[in-house]
């Protein structure tokens, strides 16, 4: 298929002023979200793929067109690379309507279609009837959606959105969110989403690339991210929690991950270490099982640990729930229904027993080596 | 009432906006968008006019348009007639005076477009000079509109640097504001006010004018 042809290449790396060492791909019809904290350089490289900025060295293409190769001194201008960008403030040409806005970016179109086909991007983006209101007679919601149908209006060879939620209310951003993924399912060209919103990420996007610092750390599906970060920055970056040390022991001839005290068994991954060596392990909080007081059952043989509720956070109908350890001053958070923790008789300073699926262990190297 | 004087002024007020215009719009974007070397100094020599006593400037313009200064000398060459006391003197020095007048309102406007706007039209396909006519300038408009009359009303206005450099000649450099001065010195003071008046008139048209423009541009300022 054509399509894959399509895909769009990044490698920049440059060492200042905004130090920069990153490389993904994003294929036609993909959401690629860039994740990372303020700084990280998602919006530089988001610049970048635009010729917005021009870093020291690195290699755009898309399909088969180059859009920068610094070894061959290829650069395109903006103008040149047909890219759909969506800023973050919109950017909207606020002496032009917004059909005005939408046909600015139709130069490729004869003039004499351009009027109804603007009309027609509006309609997409459900704007009929508000063509001829100026950007600052529109709602927030409004505004965006302008930016969206004048960036699709181009027919660019990919897509770019900088933020595209952040200048709205939460109701909107809801409802926007949900456009976009109606949207994008009849876009077959890259999409690449600038988002330090983890959760909208994770919802929309079909693969993240995590940043930090302007390196990228890690790509991959949300849930293979979420589920396997491959090091304890990366977890940390996409806000888990529960990440720990230990090492590897072998135990009756048997490899295991040596917690404090515990000793606990891992489906997969302990090969790779040596024995002794020091390692960092996450699970995810739904890989915690809490037993039930006074009715044990065979699941509480995997990996059971015990801990003392350090923190109970009520959350509405969900409850947080933080077990400290003698061994270690890190906790392990979980969530469970403030139903079930009520009926468990969970609160502060309760005892509580705990298996860690060896499913969702999930080893990293360490830190320090 | 001298008519010839008013059509000097006129004149001379006419030909400073037409020349200025290019001049503000280039240097007021280069000030307001360019990051270079000498940016501050390139200000403050831009400026320079507005704190000058007019007289002080009028005398470094007598020097350096005179035929005995490099400058005088090279202009006498060119253009075979010197610059002190002709029409074309005063239009030099008035450009020299009114250029605070027309660059700063523009750099103003400028310093307002969001550097984003810019790059959203370049991602939109817009050429660097599409972008300039079609984004910026609209968006800049009332910053031309008060330069421009600003430029008009100052020049209208002008006498120190004038009449050092110009004298007042029938025809040639006696603007209305020195036939004034010229009216007064001879107790034609019946005349002197009819003058007075009609500069009067000519400048608050030409504030109104402006006001009225930047209000009706206000709309899509961003």
């Amino acid at each position: 298929m054509s399509s894959t042809d399509a895909s769009l290449s990044l490698r920049v790396t440059q060492p200042g002023p905004i130090p920069l060492a990153a490389q993904f791909q994003c294929a036609p019809g993909d959401l690629l979200a860039l994740v990372g904290p303020s700084g990280s350089g998602k919006t530089t490289l988001l610049r970048a793929i635009a010729g917005l900025y021009r870093p020291a060295e690195g290699y755009i293409s898309i399909g088969d067109e180059t859009w920068l190769d610094t070894q061959r001194n290829i650069c395109r201008r903006p103008q040149q690379r047909r890219v759909g960008f969506v800023f973050q403030d919109y950017a909207l040409f606020p002496h032009l309507t917004a059909l005005g806005n939408v046909m600015a970016a139709m130069g490729h179109v004869p003039r004499h279609q351009r009027r109804d086909r603007a009309r027609e991007w509006l309609a997409r983006v459900r704007l009929d009837g508000l063509e001829q209101r100026h950007p600052a007679q529109l709602s927030g919601g409004q505004r965006q959606r302008v930016a969206v149908a004048r960036a699709l209006a181009r027919e660019p060879r990919a897509l770019l959105l900088d933020e595209p939620f952040s200048a709205v209310d939460q109701v909107t951003r809801r409802r926007l969110q949900r456009e976009l993924a109606l949207l994008r399912d009849a876009i077959e060209i890259p999409m690449i989403l600038v988002t330090h919103d983890l959760e909208e990420a994770g919802a929309l996007a079909d693969r993240l690339c995590v940043l930090h610092s302007g390196r990228s750390l890690q790509s991959g599906p949300p849930e293979s991210l979420f589920r396997r970060p491959a090091s304890a920055q990366v977890a940390r970056l996409l806000d888990k929690h529960n990440v720990f040390s230990g090492r590897k022991v072998m135990e009756n001839g048997r490899a295991c991950l040596a917690w404090g005290p515990y000793r606990l068994e891992v489906e997969r991954g302990l090969e790779a270490y040596r024995e002794g060596g020091a390692l960092q392990w996450y699970i995810p909080p739904s890989d915690v099982v809490v037993h039930r007081r006074g009715r044990p059952s065979n699941g509480e043989r995997e990996n059971p640990v015990t801990g003392v509720i350090c923190e109970f956070i009520v959350l509405g109908g969900m409850t947080q729930v933080s077990l400290g350890f003698d061994h270690t001053s890190e906790t392990l958070r979980f969530e469970m229904s403030t139903h079930g923790a009520r009926r468990n008789g969970l609160a502060i300073d309760v005892s509580v027993d705990v298996s860690l699926l060896a499913t969702g262990i999930h080893l990293m190297p360490s830190d320090e080596g | 009432m001298d008519w010839t004087a008013l059509w000097v002024s006129l004149r001379l007020a006419g030909l400073t906006c037409l020349f200025l215009l290019p001049v503000g719009l280039w240097l007021g974007r280069l000030l307001a968008m360019g990051r270079f070397r000498g940016r501050t100094l390139c200000e403050a020599l831009v400026a320079l006019p507005l704190v000058m006593p007019p007289t002080v400037l009028g005398f470094y313009l007598m020097m350096t348009f005179s035929s005995e200064a490099p400058f005088g000398q090279l202009w006498q060459q060119l253009m075979g007639e010197g610059l002190n006391f002709t029409f074309n003197g005063i239009l030099l020095a008035s450009l020299l005076v009114n250029l605070p007048f027309a660059v700063q309102p523009i750099q103003r406007a400028f310093e307002h477009v969001p550097r984003h706007l810019r790059e959203a039209a370049w991602c939109s396909g817009l050429s660097s000079w599409q972008t300039w006519l079609r984004i910026e300038l609209p968006l800049v408009w009332p910053g031309v509109v008060s330069a421009l009359a600003l430029t008009f009303a100052h020049t209208l206005g002008e006498f120190g640097v004038i009449l050092m450099v110009g004298g007042s000649i029938d025809g040639e450099t006696r603007t209305l504001a020195i036939s004034i001065y010229d009216r007064v010195q001879a107790f034609d003071e019946a005349g002197a006010a009819r003058m007075s008046a009609i500069l009067l008139i000519v400048s608050f048209v030409t504030i109104a004018l402006v006001y009225g423009l930047t209000r009706r541009g206000r709309g899509v300022r961003v």
